[in-house]
C-alpha cells in the first residue's frame, strides 16, 4: 500500500475573464457545438498564463496550469504564492467548491475544508444551535457534535452566551466559537486557508496550537495556505511555491519561503547590482535628494552582495542633491528578509549635529562593525531632515545579500544557522560551575 | 495487484464533470443529520422574535384565503362548485402554497446560497431537498388548519362530511407535487445563476400559473375549448382530484392524474441532470 494521502495529477482550472452576460450563450453555443462533432472544446485552446500584471488579448486565463503534486499522508503541505498565483483557486477545486477544467484529483479518507470559519451561522439561532448547523455543514454528524458540545463550548470560552442568539455576539465572539468547532473536526484530510489571523493574541496561540497537536499529534494530513511565513515555518513540514497558477517550487519549508521572498523581491531589482532601478517605489519623500546607488563592498573595495560571517559591513551610498539641503541625517536599516529591522545606523553616530549636504553628487561611506549571523539581509536607506518630519529620498529593501557561515570556524562548529540577527558573545560567569540556589 | 488496491482505495475522485443523473444517494444518507438541521433552521428561525411564533404559520393561508373569498368569491362572484368558499379557497390555497413555495425557494438555491457553497462542500441536492421537506411540513401545519375548519363546518351542519375512499390516492399527490416543485426548481435554479433574467421571470411567471391553474375557480366553470389548456397544467390535476378527495367537488380523473405523474417524474430527471451540470462549477459563474 502507498502512503499517498492526496494525488493531483494534471490539474488545470480555467476562467473566463469580464462580466458574465454578452456573449455567454455564443460561447456556451459553440462549446456545445464543438462537443457534438467529438471535437476539443476551442476555448480551452486560448487560455493565457496567469500574470495579474500584464494586460492579455484573450479572454480566457488559466489560473492552475497542470498541476501535479503528491501528499503522503500525515504531511503538513505548505501553500504559499502570491495573491492571484492560484492557492485559493486549488484549495477550492481540492474542496470541492468548484470543478477543475481538466485533470483529476484523488483522495483517501474524509476530507474537511476550513476555507472559512462560520460558514453557514444563522444570526438567529443560538450559539448552540449554530455549533450544531456548522458542524453538519463540516461534515460532522449529530452524535459526533453532542459527544464533543462541551470540549467545543469550553475551548470557544463562550459558555455564557451559548443560549443566545449568535447576532448579539460579538464578531470575535463569532469567530472563536466558529473556530472552536473546526477544531474539533476529526477529518483524515484538513485543508485550510488562513483562518489563523482571527482572535485575540491569546485564542491565536490557542489555534495554533490546536493545529500543531492535529497534524503533529494525531498523524493528519493537513494542507495549509496563509501568507503567515512564520505560521508556515511552525506548522508545515514540506511546502509547494505556486507561481502564476504553476508549481513553482516543491521541497523543504526554509527553501521554498526563501525562494518566495527573493522571488518577491527580484520583482523590483535592477539589472545593474547597486543600482536602484527607476521604477523603485519610493515610500517617503523623493524631494531635493535623489538615491542612485545602495551596495556593500569587502575588504578589497570591491562590490560585493556576498560576505563572511563577522567581516564588517561597508556600506556605500550615491545621491545626488538638487538643492542646498541643511540640517540633514541618512539612515541606513540592515533587513531581514521578511522586512524586519535588524541593524540600524545613521549619521548621528558619527557626529550629532545634522549635515548640510550642498547641491550635486554625493558618495557616503560606513563601515557597520556588527556581527550578523549568517543568512539574508537587504538594506534600506533614508535621507531625512533633522528639523522638521521632511524625508528627502527613501530606498526600501534593496541590495538583497548574504552573509555566508565562515567555512572552518571553530567558534561555532555546530550550527550552520543561529537564531536571531545579531552575534555577540555575551558574558556568562561560570568560572565556578553552576550554583545551586535554594529560593 | 497492488496497483488495483491502490486505484480502488481512493474515497475521493475529482474530475472535471460527474455522472448526470446520479441523485448521490449515498452521499446525501451520510449527511442526513445536515438536512435534519436545515430544515430545522427554516422553520424555526421563521418565526424567531415574533410574539405569536408559531400561529404564523396558520395566519398567513387564514388572511390569503380571507382575501380570496372576499374578493374572487363575494366581489367577482366566481362560483366554487357549491362548496363553502372558505373550504373552497383554503383548499385550494394550502395545495397550491406548497407547489409555489417549494419552487421558489429552491429556484433561489444557488444564488442564496452561494456564501455557503462557496466555502464547503456537501451535497448540492441538499438543499432544495431540505427546502421542500420544510415546506411539506408546513403544508402537514395548514392541513390541519383546513381539518379544522372542515370539522367546524361538518359539526355545524353547514357541510356534509364528504371524504372519498380515493383518499388512498393522497400520499401520490403530494409525491407528484414534491417531484414537481423540485423539478422546475432544479431548472430554474440552475438557469438563474447564469441569467439573472429568470429571477425576475419566476416571481412573476408562478404568479401567472395561479390564474392558469384552477386555485380560484373549479375546472368545471371552464368553457369545453379552454379545457384542453388548463390540462396541460400538470398543477390541474392535482387540484381538482385534493377537492374531489376530501369535499367530493371537482372532478378526479385518472387519466389526467397520470400525465401529471409522468410529467412531474419526466421534469424531475431533467432538472436532475441540469442540476447536476451545474453544481460543479456554479461558483465561477454566479
Amino acid at each position: 500500500m502507498s502512503d499517498i494521502a492526496i494525488k493531483i495529477e494534471n490539474l488545470s482550472k480555467q476562467y473566463r475573464l469580464g462580466v458574465v452576460g454578452t456573449g455567454t450563450i455564443s460561447h456556451d453555443l459553440n462549446r456545445w457545438w464543438a462537443r457534438i462533432r467529438g471535437k476539443e472544446d476551442p476555448y480551452l485552446k486560448v487560455g493565457q498564463v496567469n500574470k495579474r500584471e500584464l494586460e492579455g488579448n484573450s479572454d480566457y486565463v488559466w489560473a492552475l496550469k497542470d498541476i501535479n503534486i503528491e501528499v503522503r499522508q500525515g504531511e503538513v503541505l505548505g501553500i504559499i504564492g502570491k495573491n492571484g498565483a492560484g492557492k485559493s483557486t486549488l484549495l477550492k477545486i481540492l474542496s470541492r467548491v468548484t470543478g477543475p477544467t481538466t485533470g483529476l484529483i484523488s483522495a483517501k479518507g474524509r476530507m474537511g475544508t476550513l476555507l472559512e470559519v462560520g460558514t453557514g451561522f444563522h444570526p438567529e439561532l443560538t450559539g448552540r444551535e449554530n455549533v450544531f448547523l456548522n458542524g453538519a455543514i463540516l461534515g460532522m454528524t449529530k452524535a459526533e457534535i453532542k459527544s464533543k458540545l462541551d470540549e467545543i463550548v469550553s475551548f470557544s470560552g463562550c459558555a455564557r452566551y451559548i443560549d443566545t442568539p449568535v447576532k448579539r455576539y460579538s464578531s470575535g465572539m463569532k469567530v472563536r466559537l466558529a473556530f472552536a468547532v473546526a477544531a474539533f473536526l476529526e477529518p483524515e484530510i484538513l485543508i485550510v486557508d488562513e483562518v489563523l489571523a482571527v482572535g485575540d493574541v491569546e485564542f491565536q496561540k490557542k489555534a495554533i496550537g490546536k493545529m500543531q497537536d492535529v497534524s503533529k499529534g494525531e498523524g493528519r494530513t493537513v494542507l495549509f495556505v496563509s501568507h503567515n511565513m512564520s505560521s508556515i515555518k511552525s506548522l508545515c513540514t514540506r511546502a509547494v511555491l505556486l507561481q502564476n497558477g504553476k508549481v513553482g517550487f516543491d521541497g523543504p519549508v526554509e527553501d521554498c519561503i526563501n525562494r518566495y521572498i527573493s522571488q518577491n523581491r527580484s520583482d523590483a531589482t535592477s539589472e545593474v547590482p547597486g543600482e536602484i532601478p527607476l521604477n523603485h517605489k519610493r515610500l517617503w519623500g523623493s524631494k531635493g535628494a535623489k538615491i542612485s546607488h545602495v551596495f556593500l563592498s569587502n575588504e578589497e573595495g570591491k562590490m560585493s552582495n556576498e560576505l563572511l560571517f563577522r567581516q564588517p559591513l561597508n556600506v556605500n551610498i550615491r545621491f545626488s542633491a538638487s538643492e542646498d539641503i541643511q540640517n540633514a541625517m541618512i539612515q541606513v536599516r540592515i533587513c531581514a528578509i521578511d522586512g524586519t529591522t535588524a541593524v540600524f545606523s545613521s549619521t548621528l553616530d558619527g557626529s550629532p549635529k545634522g549635515l548640510n549636504i550642498e547641491k550635486g553628487e554625493h558618495e557616503v561611506n560606513t563601515r557597520l562593525n556588527v556581527k550578523l549571523n549568517p543568512g539574508e539581509y537587504c538594506i534600506t536607506v533614508f535621507i531625512c531632515s533633522l528639523a522638521a518630519n521632511l524625508f528627502y529620498d527613501s530606498v526600501h529593501e534593496i541590495y538583497p545579500f548574504r552573509v555566508l557561515a565562515a567555512p572552518f570556524d571553530s567558534f561555532q562548529p555546530a550550527f550552520d544557522r543561529l537564531p536571531g540577527f545579531i552575534n555577540e558573545p555575551t558574558d556568562w560567569d561560570l568560572s565556578e560551575g553552576l550554583k545551586l540556589t535554594n529560593l | 495487484m497492488q496497483k488495483n488496491q491502490q486505484i480502488d482505495h481512493w474515497d475521493t475522485i475529482i474530475e472535471p464533470r460527474g455522472s448526470l443523473f446520479d441523485l448521490k444517494i449515498r452521499e446525501i444518507a451520510q449527511y442526513k443529520d445536515l438536512l435534519i438541521l436545515f430544515v430545522r433552521r427554516d422553520l424555526v428561525a421563521q418565526y424567531k422574535q415574533t410574539v405569536l411564533g408559531p400561529l404564523w404559520y396558520f395566519i398567513q393561508p387564514i388572511l390569503t384565503t380571507l382575501t380570496y373569498v372576499l374578493i374572487f368569491g363575494n366581489v367577482a362572484g366566481l362560483s366554487t362548485d357549491g362548496l363553502p368558499k372558505l373550504l373552497f379557497y383554503l383548499a385550494g390555497v394550502t395545495c397550491w402554497r406548497y407547489f409555489s413555495n417549494s419552487l421558489t425557494k429552491t429556484s433561489n438555491t444557488f444564488t442564496q446560497n452561494a456564501s455557503i457553497f462557496g466555502k464547503v462542500y456537501f451535497p448540492r441536492a441538499i438543499m432544495p431537498i431540505s427546502i421542500t421537506i420544510t415546506n411539506l411540513v408546513m403544508f402537514g401545519i395548514q392541513l390541519l388548519l383546513f381539518f379544522a375548519f372542515y370539522t367546524y363546518y361538518v359539526s355545524t351542519g353547514k357541510f356534509e362530511f364528504s371524504i372519498q375512499s380515493e383518499i388512498l390516492l393522497f400520499p401520490l399527490l403530494i409525491i407528484i407535487m414534491m417531484l414537481l416543485g423540485l423539478g422546475f426548481g432544479f431548472v430554474l435554479s440552475s438557469m438563474t445563476t447564469k441569467y439573472r433574467d429568470m429571477k425576475h421571470l419566476i416571481t412573476f411567471g408562478v404568479q401567472l400559473l395561479m390564474y392558469g391553474t384552477p386555485v380560484i375557480y373549479p375546472l368545471s366553470t371552464i368553457p369545453d375549448q379552454y379545457k384542453v389548456i388548463l390540462m396541460a397544467n400538470p398543477m390541474t390535476a392535482i387540484l381538482e382530484s385534493f377537492r374531489f378527495i376530501f369535499l367530493g367537488a371537482g372532478t378526479m380523473d385518472y387519466f389526467q392524474l397520470a400525465y401529471s405523474g409522468i410529467f412531474s417524474v419526466a421534469i424531475f430527471v431533467v432538472g436532475l441532470a441540469i442540476f447536476n451540470r451545474t453544481e460543479k462549477n456554479f461558483m465561477d459563474t454566479v
